[in-house]
């Protein structure tokens, strides 16, 4: 056991167990995974994703590049998350991962929730930086949020052992805390990373709520939660991340972040070893020499590569008789199937830990998110914030301020002049407390021991890259960080490069011999750390995230065994397929029923936008390509409308219900686009027009009843309704009750054959139909589908918006110039006399007939006019259409081919895998040209 | 994500809205009389500029009422906001 007897930020009280890699352990509450493993003397926790190579622990935070476990088991099963963040909880279940977590196949069941929250002042980072600027803020009266990673504020010193007014420092923060919790007008959440930084200071904070509770967690809790958080101010107190040093197999478990030790030894009371060295440039590594020490390791070294080392820290190490190997580097290293075990630095030295630091890195991302600039301090060695372009400000170590006084000091101000800025305070802080300091001696940068190979030099621990990988890419010309990132890999694993991206942009420039401050960092990309795509994604799932919408007939049609297909977020019945039969047997049968005898549909989904005003017909006139001027009250008319580039957009019929009343019924898919488009010219064009537009899509359910015979089920339901072809022409409409229900009736026909259309009150569309239904029996009516009802208007050469059209046809191109006005502006008209429009070879709507009368064309399938050709083939257009028809006893299909009006009667083919499939271009109609049936 | 000031409903998020492109593209009063070029010209040819940009948005998932703003396109700062009968 390397667990201490006494101190550090645990419950020894309660002790917990948990499993790793199958192997049974304990640790006690306020563990992590990572300390609990070191407790318990775990050293290798992966193998390196490339070479296979033994990993330990390497830090104590977000920047683990190692120690990546899979959490849980079965649904719950968390892959990718690291040791160093895993809160332990009783009866955890871990594995080690080499590189890649496993997704569990079950859909996670487990509820995830978004809140939008708006604030004064937002502070990333609970530590003694952030913790001073909440309170500096709260005290001025702003409202504050206080986003912290981790499960108790605090931050990286709850690793060190600072006093603060002579007293422990988490004496202060337990202080702070307190005062922070008595500001009502301050929020601060826990386990809450800030992921993404974007405009106008919107800032993503992921926060995990039930992870840490294992299967203790409240199952009506949402695991996670993401909030976006707009702040009038930010304050980005996010810390540094401690660089490793670059040097031959200093990859070994038991080789740690100097920082992450203190944190190991001090919260955790876990020392990770027996015998430590140290390997440093900087300061801060000797007070990790000093707590291992004062734990009762062997400490036989502090190697610095600083030629002089002197002052407070070194002297401090000295006093204790620990050695200080000035101007050394550990250049190499040995050890075993535990890792570490002795280290070279110009003379061997056993150790089974070595911690290195080689300077901080301010965690700049979110600044940088922010579209801030940075510059490269020289006396730091590292970037740091310059120049902001929102309203943010970054304060302590992600600022480049090390020293916790100088933090506390740094917190304060940030937080009273944010306060500040939105009207709180004067944006004087409180006095800051006193915290004992030692004169510092500066950091050297140092970023590779020199090495031939550098073949085991890492530098991305996670993505297993070297030294000699960098080499490479440079030596193949990349110059740029990013180039050479994107060629090695490096800081692009899970970790982005936390411990890896600034040493590599260093040794890249170590190679072209250019500065640090020249080559630059990679862009920090959100998110920060790795986020569920299920926390993303929220309660918007299945059907929050797109509804079925089913109208009120869809239970009979459920009932009756329609298979269904999806027409925007409509569920339509496709066909009703009798037992055995096939869709093509069912849809001929339903085909064969509208063209003989009588068939009914369930319409209802059609788009339905109620206009009134006393300028409607005006705004009819503009938007429709044709005129309405002539539609009496109660009759209906068809109308197409087009985009101002003149491309066919919409159709449907327009009914004249009223004195300046009309009911436009659009396409089931286009409904709500339509309703925008009208609105939008209503609103932006011709705002003095008094027209109201309403959807009553949803208000009424649609019955079409078609075939020869359908005027007898007319009869059978309305009596009273002169349903003759005199007294009910085609295109009028009809109001009166229809089986008892009030129903408006038009004369409508999309197969061509006698048909109406019942409209009713949408809470009557069952009974409506189960009426239609019941009248229609003695006829030997037959429910039909989207199919059928395809291949009826096809054979009548009607062109489906959307389907026979993609946003480059113009009416001319469908030959429906009947339906262009040319007496009056509307939208788009302009176009159709643009050069382009205009031009002869534009791709018309044309039928083919396959040679082949069972040759059944795919849609979507290429045209060409030459059997033989050298490639480039021309294509000449493509089939939109395509079905085999009851009526014509064969196949038929409608297609868009470039000057195919011209083409009458001429030869296409379709190439498709097998063979070319030839085809004769006709008119786009196949029954009835007369129209002799329309009547009945 | 930007915060989109409605004029009728106030700051909301962007998400409820949906965009028009630039605003004040003149709808030429006689189209029948403009030229072809005049006429693509307000089909196609948009301003880009980097720096304000006077553009159309819609609250669709809120009054649906349609209005203008003037946004940065650089800072995504919104200077202004104001109704389709106010001038620009």
């Amino acid at each position: 056991m390397t667990r201490l007897a006494s101190g550090g930020r645990i419950d020894r009280s309660r002790p917990l167990r948990f499993t790793f890699d199958a192997l049974p352990h304990t640790g006690f509450a306020g563990d992590t995974l990572a300390s609990a493993l070191l407790a318990n003397g775990v050293r290798v926790v992966s193998q390196s994703v490339t070479y296979g190579r033994l990993r330990g622990i390497f830090s104590a935070g977000v920047e683990e590049p190692n120690a990546l476990v899979q959490v849980g088991g079965g649904t719950g099963s968390e892959p990718m998350l690291r040791a160093t963040q895993v809160e332990l909880y009783d009866g955890l279940v871990a594995e080690s991962l080499n590189a890649r977590g496993r997704l569990s196949p079950e859909p996670d069941v487990a509820r995830y929730d978004k809140l939008f929250a708006h604030c004064d002042v937002l502070v990333v980072g609970g530590g003694s930086t952030g913790l001073a600027a909440a309170l500096a803020a709260g005290k001025a009266g702003a409202r504050v949020i206080l986003a912290d990673e981790q499960a108790e504020v605090g931050g990286t010193f709850l690793g060190g052992r600072d006093l603060i007014d002579g007293r422990p420092a988490t004496d202060w923060l337990a202080e702070v805390a307190t005062d922070l919790a008595a500001l009502p007008e301050v929020r601060v959440l826990s386990r809450a990373t800030a992921v993404g930084y974007y405009d106008q200071n919107c800032v993503l904070i992921a926060q995990r709520r039930t992870a840490h509770l294992g299967p203790a967690a409240p199952a009506a809790m949402a695991r996670q939660r993401l909030w976006q958080v707009r702040a009038k101010q930010v304050v980005l107190a996010t810390g540094a991340h401690e660089r490793p040093m670059v040097f031959a197999e200093n990859d070994r478990p038991g080789i740690m972040l100097a920082g992450a030790v203190r944190t190991y030894v001090n919260r955790y009371g876990v020392v990770p070893g027996h015998r430590a060295v140290i390997f440093t440039n900087n300061d801060s590594a000797y007070a990790c020499a000093i707590d291992l020490d004062d734990a009762g390791l062997d400490v036989p070294a502090v190697v610095d590569v600083r030629p002089n080392p002197a002052g407070g820290w070194p002297d401090r190490v000295r006093e204790r008789g620990i050695e200080v190997l000035a101007g050394q580097v550990v250049s190499d290293t040995a050890g075993g199937n535990r890792g570490l075990e002795s280290v070279w630095a110009g003379q061997r030295i056993d150790c089974d830990l070595l911690c290195v630091s080689g300077g901080f890195n301010p965690a700049v991302h979110l600044f940088t998110q922010s579209q801030g600039r940075l510059r490269y301090d020289e006396t730091l060695a590292c970037f740091v914030p310059d120049e902001a372009t929102q309203a943010v400000a970054v304060a302590g170590a992600a600022n480049g301020t090390f020293g916790l006084r100088d933090c506390i000091q740094e917190g304060l101000a940030a937080g009273a002049a944010a306060a500040s800025a939105v009207g709180f305070g004067d944006g004087h802080p409180a006095g800051a407390p006193q915290v004992e300091t030692v004169a510092e001696h500066p950091i050297v940068p140092f970023w590779l021991v020199p090495d031939e190979s550098g073949a085991t030099q890492f530098v991305d621990l996670e993505r297993d890259v070297t030294v000699a990988d960098v080499r490479r890419a440079v030596g193949a010309g990349m110059q740029s960080v990013e180039h050479v990132k994107r060629y090695t890999t490096i800081g692009t694993g899970s970790d982005q490069g936390k411990t890896a991206g600034i040493n590599s942009a260093a040794i890249v420039g170590a190679l072209l011999g250019q500065p640090v401050a020249a080559i630059g960092t990679t862009t920090f990309r959100p998110p920060y750390v790795p986020v569920s795509f299920a926390l993303f994604a929220g309660r918007t799932r299945g059907q929050l995230f797109d509804p079925a919408r089913v109208t009120p007939i869809h239970p009979w049609h459920v009932a009756h065994g329609a298979v269904f297909e999806n027409v925007g977020q409509w569920k339509r019945p496709w066909y009703f397929p009798h037992d055995g039969e096939t869709m093509e047997q069912a849809v001929l049968r339903e085909c064969r029923a509208v063209r003989e005898g009588v068939a009914a549909m369930d319409v209802s989904t059609l788009g339905k936008i109620d206009i009134q005003g006393t300028d409607a017909l005006r705004f009819l006139n503009r938007i429709y390509t044709n005129a309405y001027d002539t539609l009496a009250v109660g009759h209906c008319r068809y109308g197409l409308m087009c985009k101002a580039d003149g491309m066919v957009f919409d159709d449907g019929v327009v009914m004249h219900v009223g004195p300046d009343r009309y009911l436009a019924t659009t396409t089931s898919g286009g409904a709500a686009a339509v309703l925008d488009w009208m609105e939008e010219w209503l609103q932006t064009e011709w705002p003095d027009f008094r027209v109201r537009l309403t959807s009553v899509s949803d208000q009424w359910a649609t019955v079409a009843v078609a075939g020869p015979r359908s005027r007898e089920v007319l009869r059978a339901l309305a009596p009273a309704m002169a349903a003759d072809a005199v007294s009910f022409p085609f295109m009028a409409i009809r109001e009166g009750m229809v089986a008892g229900i009030p129903a408006r009736v038009c004369r409508i026909s999309f197969s061509g054959e006698l048909a109406f259309e019942i409209n009713v009150a949408s809470w009557y569309g069952l009974r409506l139909w189960e009426a239609v239904m019941a009248a229609g029996e003695p006829f030997g009516i037959t429910p039909y589908g989207t199919e059928a009802m395809h291949v009826l208007r096809a054979e009548k050469g009607y062109a489906i918006i959307g389907q026979d059209t993609d946003g480059t046809v113009t009416p001319q191109d469908l030959g429906m110039s009947w339906v262009v006005s040319k007496k009056k502006d509307f939208i788009g008209r302009r176009s159709h006399r643009r050069a382009d429009t205009a031009r002869p070879d534009r791709m018309h709507l044309v039928g083919l007939l396959p040679v082949e009368p069972e040759d059944l064309l795919p849609e979507g399938a290429q045209l060409i006019l030459e059997p033989r050709q050298e490639p480039p083939v021309a294509i000449v257009g493509h089939v939109t259409s395509s079905y085999r028809s009851a009526a014509l006893g064969r196949t038929f299909a409608l297609a868009l081919v470039k000057g195919g009006r011209d083409r009458m009667a001429s030869q296409v083919y379709a190439p498709l895998p097998d063979r070319l499939h030839p085809a004769t271009v006709t008119e786009p109609i196949f029954y009835d040209k007369e129209g002799l049936v329309r009547d009945g | 994500m930007l915060l989109i000031p409605c004029p009728w409903c106030g700051q909301r998020d962007e998400i409820e809205f949906r965009y028009g492109g630039a605003a004040h593209v003149e709808y030429p009063a006689d189209p029948e009389t403009v030229d072809d070029a005049t006429w693509a010209r307000y089909l196609f040819v948009r301003p880009n500029p980097k720096g304000p940009l006077a553009e159309r948005w819609c609250h669709s998932q809120g009054c649906r009422r349609w209005f203008n703003i003037v946004r940065d396109t650089v800072t995504h700062q919104i200077m202004r906001s104001y109704r389709m009968e106010e001038a620009p």
